[in-house]
């Protein structure tokens, strides 16, 4: 599905990611973790465009996305939310998730001036659509509500109703639980559980290890900008190298 | 006139020009390392100096020397004071409120100066005489070589303010990263009044020692403040050498293209350069270029 | 839904208004200080598209609103073209020029993007200053045409003042639809977190360029509009401080807000009208309330005064309660 070939990354004399190679397969759920700086947000900023890679390579389905900016990877079914929520919050929680449904309308700037009947049909649908990703994510309450009003943890769920509503093959998440009390954090893993029963792998960078050991089938470990380890979780908690790089960073 | 000599005639005033730029390019930024603000109205700073110099020699009566050190102070108290009453109590400090503060306090400056002062351009005298000095073929007015002497005085002075005193090492760190400066302890919103201050202190100067060459009047400061702009950037706004040759590259090219283009132009010049180094090396001429953090 | 009858109401209010107004106001001057109310606002939108929605801000647009004026102005004074084919020809030519240099300039954020646009606008200023053969250099361009329709020419005040106030009208109207449609989301989305945006599917780049262009083209509307009412255009109008003072419209009427872009070029069209026995000092003002609206309001007048004016009743409730 995803695969990572070589990737380095360097910023100026700092070495983010040091040739970085694994993949991901359809359907599952791959959780990376590594201590604070391992290079984990790096990773996905690559994968989505948002950073150029020194070296090294990204395959979607076998395609080449590694040069591709992040708008051309929304069409392809490739999303992610960010460790600091990125929302859009001056707009509703409902135009929130209605942008993530940007794609999947057409109508152009002379259209929308002029309200032509395709592009109020289209709106329509969108809207509709939108409400039922709000419903999917437990949160269609909050529709009216401006997004710079929602309580962090809601937040975190809007991320996600936006990003589901782009109607992705794969999502990536960063630190979704990041802030999240317990109850929220149940809330969180019944929700991905349910996104990847609806067809979407989700890869999943994690500092909650209860969570990752819990819902993911693979786990990447990255130290230092290097993979150190790969397995299933229960492999990942019994591997040498593993204990000693968070024992020695605790 | 050969043509060899008119173009050394116009490298002459081109680096003297480039030199104030420069100056002003500085200013620019010095304030921009310590907040990540271009401060629209630096070159109002630089028309504070003139008008004040002005105001000290007819008014006040000062001696010249006397006059520049009254203005330079004048002018450094109105962009600090500029930085507590604006800048300061700022509680969203976006890009976008910035500029709009910034340009704000420039056509109120501006304003109040013209209310004032009135709308007369005057003449400011030459530090020693205008009698031109032969050089070779070409000539130079001793206003030029105050020029060069005050404004290699003043990067110097500024340049060893940054490497070797306390203060000015504070204000590098906080340029580098400021949340880390203020963990160790550096006072962060001191520096910044420190930067207006250095900064509004340099571009005073600036247009003082140019005032004598091209009058001074209300409104001089916006076209000295852009290209002084011009002049950093194109120096990567590296506050160092990169701006001095930024400026006076920025100087000769002005010059040049006005003598021998056409000099109903020269205001464009420094603008065609500007949009040039923005498309194409937005990071200026001499550095490289950087991933910016998501 | 109730919103969006509310938004038809206030819409049809507006137009009420611009319709009777005349009955109210039949003097002259008075016609001609709301004819640049109207071409203020149509400015003072076509900036808010890029600026209080898209997040981008332009010091230029002064130039694009002159160039509009001027190309409109040379068509038909010098070539004897028809106005409304040089109106057309004016808002293409510089809705392409803005979109072709949009691209280069709207890759620049923030400050960048403050001075370049502020470089061009003063590239576009000496043009018309220099091109002394074309455009009449520092003393202007005169004899320009009223526009008409059939044999019905607009050339009295009130007449202009419904020609101009017709295209005000229809540019908000539009406005209104873009920026409550997916592309007006979009705008938002980019201004809140253009990382985000781009990840869903935004091409930002291209819509920034694009948003760019229309706003330009407006403005060039908005600039024949004007050469054809005044029938005379000079560079001293395309400067530098009208760019300032078209960005100052918009944050008085508040970022993001087509209604108050109408406001803020009401009020900065009228006030200086007031403030005559003040002359030049209106910029005074203006810096004043450029600083003052961006550290006490920053949502604009339109948003901001309720706010503060509930917080002064709230501080005045409190000391009395405290005297007492
Ligand atoms: N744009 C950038 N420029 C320079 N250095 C960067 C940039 N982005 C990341 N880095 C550096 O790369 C390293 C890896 O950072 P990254 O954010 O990927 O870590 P992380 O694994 O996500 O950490 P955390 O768990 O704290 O989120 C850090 O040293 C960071 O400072
Ligand atoms: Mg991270």
């Amino acid at each position: 599905m995803l695969e990572v070939r070589s990737l380095t990354q360097r910023f100026g004399g700092i070495t983010a990611l040091e040739d970085i190679s694994f993949a991901v397969a359809k359907g599952d759920i791959t959780g990376i973790i590594g201590p604070n700086g391992a290079g984990k947000t790096t990773l996905f900023n690559i994968v989505t465009g948002l950073y150029t890679q020194t070296a090294g390579a990204v395959l979607l389905n076998g395609k080449d996305i590694s040069n591709l900016p992040p708008e051309r990877l929304a069409p392809l079914g490739l999303v992610r939310t960010f460790q600091n929520i990125e929302l859009f919050g001056t707009m509703t929680v409902l135009e929130n998730v209605m942008l993530g449904l940007h794609t999947r309308s057409s109508s152009g700037i002379l259209a929308c001036m002029a309200k032509m009947p395709w592009h109020l049909r289209e709106e329509r649908l969108i809207r509709k659509q939108a409400y039922e990703w709000l419903d999917f994510c437990g949160i269609s309450t909050l529709a009216e509500q401006k997004a710079s009003n929602l309580p962090f943890g809601r937040g975190r769920f809007l991320e996600i109703a936006r990003a589901m509503a782009v109607n992705p093959s794969i999502m990536l998440m960063d630190e979704p639980a990041a802030g999240l009390n317990n109850r929220e954090t149940g809330e969180l893993a019944a929700l991905i559980r349910k996104i990847r029963a609806a067809g979407v792998t989700v890869v999943l960078v994690e500092h909650d290890m209860e969570l990752v050991m819990d819902i993911c089938d693979r786990i990447i470990v990255l130290n230092l900008g290097r993979k150190l380890a790969e397995g299933t979780p229960r492999e990942i908690q019994e591997n040498p190298a593993v204990i000693s790089a968070y024992l020695g960073e605790g | 006139m050969e043509l060899a000599d008119q173009i050394a005639q116009y490298l002459v005033s081109g680096l003297s020009t480039g030199a104030i730029y420069a100056l002003i390019g500085i200013g620019f930024a010095i304030i921009y390392n310590s907040t990540d603000i271009i401060n629209f109205a630096q070159g109002e700073l630089v028309m504070l100096g003139g008008m004040f110099t002005l105001f000290s020699l007819n008014v006040l009566h000062l001696p010249l020397p006397l006059a520049i050190l009254f203005a330079v102070a004048a002018a450094t108290a109105v962009g600090v004071l500029f930085e507590r009453l604006t800048i300061r109590p700022l509680k969203s400090p976006t890009p976008l409120a910035l500029i709009i503060i910034t340009i704000g306090g420039s056509i109120l400056i501006r304003g109040i100066t013209m209310m004032i002062g009135g709308k007369d351009t005057h003449a400011i005298p030459a530090f020693s005489g205008s009698e031109p000095i032969l050089i070779g073929t070409a000539t130079i007015l001793p206003q030029h070589l105050w020029i060069f002497a005050l404004t290699a005085l003043a990067i110097t002075a500024n340049k060893l303010f940054f490497e070797y005193t306390i203060t000015g090492k504070a204000m590098r760190a906080c340029a580098v990263n400021r949340r880390a400066a203020g963990l160790v302890g550096i006072d962060v919103k001191r520096m910044v009044l420190f930067s207006f201050a250095i900064s509004s202190a340099l571009g005073s100067l600036a247009g003082i020692i140019v005032a004598p060459l091209t009058m001074t009047s209300y409104d001089v400061g916006i076209m000295l403040g852009l290209k002084g702009f011009c002049a950093a950037i194109i120096g990567g706004l590296s506050g160092g050498i990169g701006t001095v040759l930024g400026g006076l590259l920025l100087g000769v090219l002005e010059s040049l293209g006005a003598g021998l283009i056409s000099s109903g132009y020269k205001d464009a010049i420094a603008f065609i350069i500007l949009l040039l180094i923005l498309f194409i090396r937005p990071q200026g001429l001499f550095t490289k270029a950087q991933t910016e953090r998501v | 839904m109730l919103s969006a009858y509310r938004e038809i109401v206030k819409f049809l209010l507006l137009v009420a208004i611009v319709l009777l107004l005349p009955l109210l106001i039949q003097e002259g001057y008075l016609l001609n200080v709301m004819v640049f109310v109207g071409i203020h606002s149509i400015l003072a939108l076509a900036l808010n598209l890029l600026l209080g929605y898209a997040g981008q801000i332009s010091l230029g647009h002064a130039g694009f609103f002159g160039l509009g004026a001027y190309i409109s102005g040379i068509l038909t004074a010098t070539y004897s073209i028809n106005p409304w084919a040089a109106m057309l020809a004016a808002a293409t030519l510089v809705t392409l020029l803005a979109f072709i240099v949009g691209f280069p300039i709207l890759k620049l954020k923030g400050h960048y993007l403050a001075m370049a646009t502020l470089g061009l606008g003063i590239i576009i200023y000496i043009i018309f200053n220099e091109a002394v053969d074309h455009t009449g250099g520092p003393s202007g361009l005169s004899g320009i045409p009223n526009l008409s329709l059939g044999g019905f020419s607009f050339d009295s005040d009130l007449r202009n003042y419904y020609l101009i106030w017709t295209f005000t009208l229809v540019a908000i109207g539009l406005s209104l639809n873009l920026v409550n449609s997916r592309i007006g989301r979009a705008l938002r989305a980019i201004h809140d977190s253009e990382v985000a945006a781009r990840v869903m599917g935004v091409n930002a780049r291209l819509l920034k360029v694009q948003i760019f262009a229309l706003s330009a083209g407006l403005s060039a509307v908005a600039g024949s509009l004007y050469a054809h009412t005044m029938t005379f255009v000079a560079p001293a109008s395309f400067g530098f401080n009208f760019s300032v003072e078209l960005v100052t419209m918009v944050i008085i009427g508040g970022l993001a807000s087509i209604y108050g872009s109408l406001l803020g070029a009401a009020l900065l069209t009228v006030l200086p009208e007031m403030l005559r026995a003040f002359q030049d000092y209106d910029i005074i003002v203006y810096g004043l309330l450029l600083i003052v609206i961006t550290m006490f309001m920053p949502g604009g007048l339109v948003k901001g005064l309720p706010g503060v004016l509930t917080a002064l009743r709230r501080k005045a409730a409190k000391e009395e309660s405290g005297d007492a």
